[in-house]
């Protein structure tokens, strides 16, 4: 053998190795020194001390931090980890595009509350309750899997989408089934009871402060479900899992099932979310129909997706991140130092790679002094809009910010911003640097006059960005396994 | 039988406009095989664009031009707006996918739908708008019209089922006797075959998201005329055209209008004849079983996988 791409030689990768996981070193050289060392010392840790870590750390935020409303956001986080790992068994390792996994959160909590409430005067012992709560959402799941027999891709997604919008009309449409009211309606069902373990009432409140009985059981909830995950990742089923995500043709032609595995997928996925649902139920003492909808969906799968879907660390990391920022984009005062941490943070990383950018900043920063002293100095009005939370000093000094603006401000600043953003990603070279300082002014200025006061839309709208960039520049996520295209 | 003919116009008038939605996605799942998940938001930035120029030309009460002019200029301005819309929704969010796998353009489409439903919420808020057609030209629209036995059908109506299918063959004669049409029907049977035949690609998938956004954008509008709208009804409306779609066919352009047609009767005649309530239910229950038996649709072609 005189070919040069003999086992071995540096010139090429051993026969039968792809030629992306030879040069997997080199790939991470790129990274630079410490950031591999790092990584190096950090693949020694075992998963199970993460784990133990990340409870710990989890398990000490009431004690540090008592009040009820870091409790109850922790809490809400422990719920968004359980679903993020439940979609990541159906979208990460089966790789079925389920856009109906929030209906089986709903009919987990909504069996939940049937179970256990004054509806029916039927009160089960929890166990048992949750017991069954679980075997209804994955037989639900099995259901709903059907159809993926024969459907792939988008009509899956349809079909399960349209199952959503089904639980939905019975839900909404429950109370009155020829005469009987099921589901209470729109009204929802109330009086829920808290979960009763170990011979006590789970209490939600204790001396008005929310109690963290329920954060514990949560995050035990997610230990048993991340444990178990864990196992079945790694069992024959696991890998079945991820050979039908890369291939389902191939894997059928291997001889695995995957019919069966596809359902199987679903059912556990579908179980999990019903597991949460008794969660949410017990604690909130109340389901509503709406609860369970489209908004509950996107987050969920941000969370996923942001995380790196088919990596459990990757999706409990996803489910932290967008909880919190959610949470903070509530309030205009934190939404605020959001806004600039992120606009820095984006700018101090591609200064990186090119001083240019270092300058836009600089530009930027001018830009808005001189903006609003030639504002102030027309109308004082302009400037005198009110502004309170982080970073005060700074942007009354910097964004333009009337006290009254017209109607006609929002829609044509905000439109006038997405254009300018849609053209910086067309333009190249210095034309791109100079129309950033605008549109980078210009997105303070919104986020300031329009999206400040109205967090509800305006953290949907970052969600939905985060998506879309996300699918364009990183679709494996922040901790995803980079996929290896084979053409 | 009155009831009967009531509720199949009602059926002609939702039917008309559920096809042309169904046009939209048909047509962008045709060449890209994609599921554009943000088109029912496309609509409903239309129903809104046809509301701030019907506001801009003097509201209802007091409009500057004659009513036919009125609604033309709504319509074309709603068009205009939607394509540039559904242009700029390919170039910047499908455009970079198109060669990654498939679940990501769905993932961004779903992105882009939840964006423009809050963005839509910010700037103009959840209340509902209404076009308030009943105090234009004193209520001419609707007393006008003709009668079948008891039943009145109102102009409106008829002006919305017109117009429907006086754009469904505009559709059908730029797809089947222009040039463009035959590159678009070429792109659609195979994509790589068509660009080696010379075909801009890209310049086919822009113009198909045109003609879509463009239907999109008219049904906004034919729709609000009757019903008042809101940030909201994107995803409904949405999820109902796409079932038209399926129902005929995904990909296949006579389908989508028979699919929308059919739909509409079906949802108006289970309306009228079994519960509004649960309409829905049975809408979806179809389409599932639908799903299930007939993936191809009614007029679709199945699909022959390759390996």
């Amino acid at each position: 053998m005189t070919d040069s791409n003999t086992p071995g030689t540096p010139e090429g990768p051993a026969v039968g190795q792809d030629e992306w996981v030879a040069r997997h070193e080199e790939h991470r050289a790129r990274h630079g020194r410490l950031y591999s060392l790092v990584e190096d010392r950090l693949r020694w840790v075992p998963w199970w001390a993460w784990l133990v870590l990340f409870l710990a750390a989890f398990s000490l935020l009431p004690v540090f931090e008592t009040s009820g409303y870091v409790r109850r956001v922790g809490f809400d986080t422990v719920l968004y980890m359980l679903l993020a790992l439940g979609l990541n068994v159906v979208v990460g390792w089966g790789g079925l595009l389920d856009l109906g996994f929030v209906a089986f959160y709903g009919i987990g909590a909504y069996t939940y509350a049937l179970l256990d409430s004054a509806k029916f005067g039927i009160h089960l012992p929890t166990p048992v309750a949750v017991f069954v709560v679980v075997v209804v959402g994955a037989i639900a799941g099995l259901l709903v899997g059907l159809p993926s027999r024969r459907l792939t891709g988008d009509y899956l997604a349809i079909v399960t989408l349209f199952f959503l919008q089904l639980f939905q009309t019975v839900a909404t449409n429950g109370d009155n089934v020829s005469g009987h009211n099921l589901t209470g309606g729109p009204n929802g069902i109330l009086n829920v009871d808290p979960f009763h373990l170990f011979g006590h009432n789970l209490v939600v409140q204790h001396g008005g402060v929310f109690a963290v009985s329920y954060l514990y059981v949560a995050l035990g909830f997610f230990a048993v479900v991340f444990v178990a995950l864990r196992f079945v990742n790694q069992s024959r089923t696991g890998r079945a899992w991820r050979s039908l995500r890369e291939d389902s043709l191939a894997a059928e032609a291997m001889g695995m099932p995957v019919n069966w595995l596809k359902l199987m997928a679903f059912a556990f996925g579908a179980a999990i979310a019903a597991l949460t649902g008794t969660l949410f139920a017990s604690l909130n003492a109340s389901v509503f129909p709406l609860t369970f909808y489209f908004v509950l969906l996107i987050t969920v799968y941000t969370m996923v997706i942001l995380g790196g879907s088919g990596s459990q660390w990757g999706v409990v990391l996803g489910a932290v991140i967008v909880s919190s920022l959610l949470e903070l984009l509530r309030e205009p005062g934190k939404s605020r130092v959001i806004f600039f941490v992120a606009l820095a943070v984006r700018l101090i990383y591609a200064a990186r790679r090119s001083r240019a950018l270092a300058a836009v900043a600089v530009a930027t920063i001018l830009f808005g002094f001189v903006a609003h002293e030639i504002a102030r100095a027309i109308d004082p009005s302009w400037v005198a809009g009110e502004k309170d939370g982080g970073f005060q000093g700074f942007v009354d000094h910097w964004v333009i910010a009337p006290a009254s603006p017209a109607r006609w401000i929002a829609p044509v600043s905000y439109i006038g911003v997405i254009c300018l953003a849609l053209l910086v990603t067309t333009l190249r070279g210095t034309a791109r640097l100079v129309v950033l300082v605008p549109t980078l002014y210009l997105a303070a200025f919104v986020w300031e006059n329009v999206m400040l006061s109205k967090p509800e839309p305006a953290r949907y709208i970052v969600l939905g960005l985060i998506l879309i960039g996300l699918m364009i520049l990183r679709p494996n996520g922040l901790l995803g396994e980079r996929r290896v295209e084979i053409v | 039988m009155d009831t009967f003919i009531q509720l199949t116009i009602d059926g002609l008038t939702i039917g008309s406009i559920y096809a042309l939605i169904a046009l939209g996605y048909t047509l962008v799942y045709g060449v890209l095989k994609l599921l554009n998940f943000a088109h029912g938001d496309v609509f409903m930035v239309g129903t809104f664009i046809g509301f701030g120029v019907l506001q801009l030309l003097g509201g209802t009460s007091n409009p500057s031009v004659p009513v036919w002019l009125l609604l033309t200029i709504m319509v074309a301005v709603s068009m205009a707006g939607c394509a540039s819309l559904g242009v700029a929704i390919e170039r910047f969010a499908y455009r970079p996918l198109r060669d990654a796998p498939r679940i990501a353009p769905l993932i961004s489409a779903l992105g882009v739908s939840f964006f423009l439903a809050n963005s839509m919420q910010l700037l103009f808020g959840a209340a509902p708008r209404n076009y308030d057609i009943f105090s234009l030209d004193n209520a001419s629209l609707y007393i006008k019209g003709f009668n079948i036995g008891n039943v009145h059908v109102a102009l409106l109506r008829i002006i919305t089922i017109v117009s429907a299918f006086v754009l469904m063959l505009v559709l059908w004669y730029l797809v089947n006797r222009t040039r463009t049409g035959k590159a678009m029907r070429a792109t659609s049977f195979d994509r790589e075959a068509a660009s080696m035949m010379g075909i801009n690609i890209d310049r086919v998938i822009v113009f198909t998201f045109v003609l879509g956004s463009a239907l999109a954008g008219a049904a906004g509008v034919l729709q609000s005329l009757r019903v008042p709208t809101t940030v909201a009804i994107g995803f409904v409306t949405g999820l109902k055209g796409f079932t038209a779609a399926v129902i005929g066919g995904i990909g296949s352009i006579p389908g989508a209008m028979a699919g929308g047609l059919l739909l509409g009767f079906a949802e108006s005649y289970s309306q009228g004849y079994i519960s509004t309530k649960w309409s829905d239910l049975i809408v979806f229950s179809i389409l599932i079983l639908f799903m299930i038996f007939r993936p191809q649709g009614l007029l679709g072609r199945a699909d022959i996988r390759k390996v």
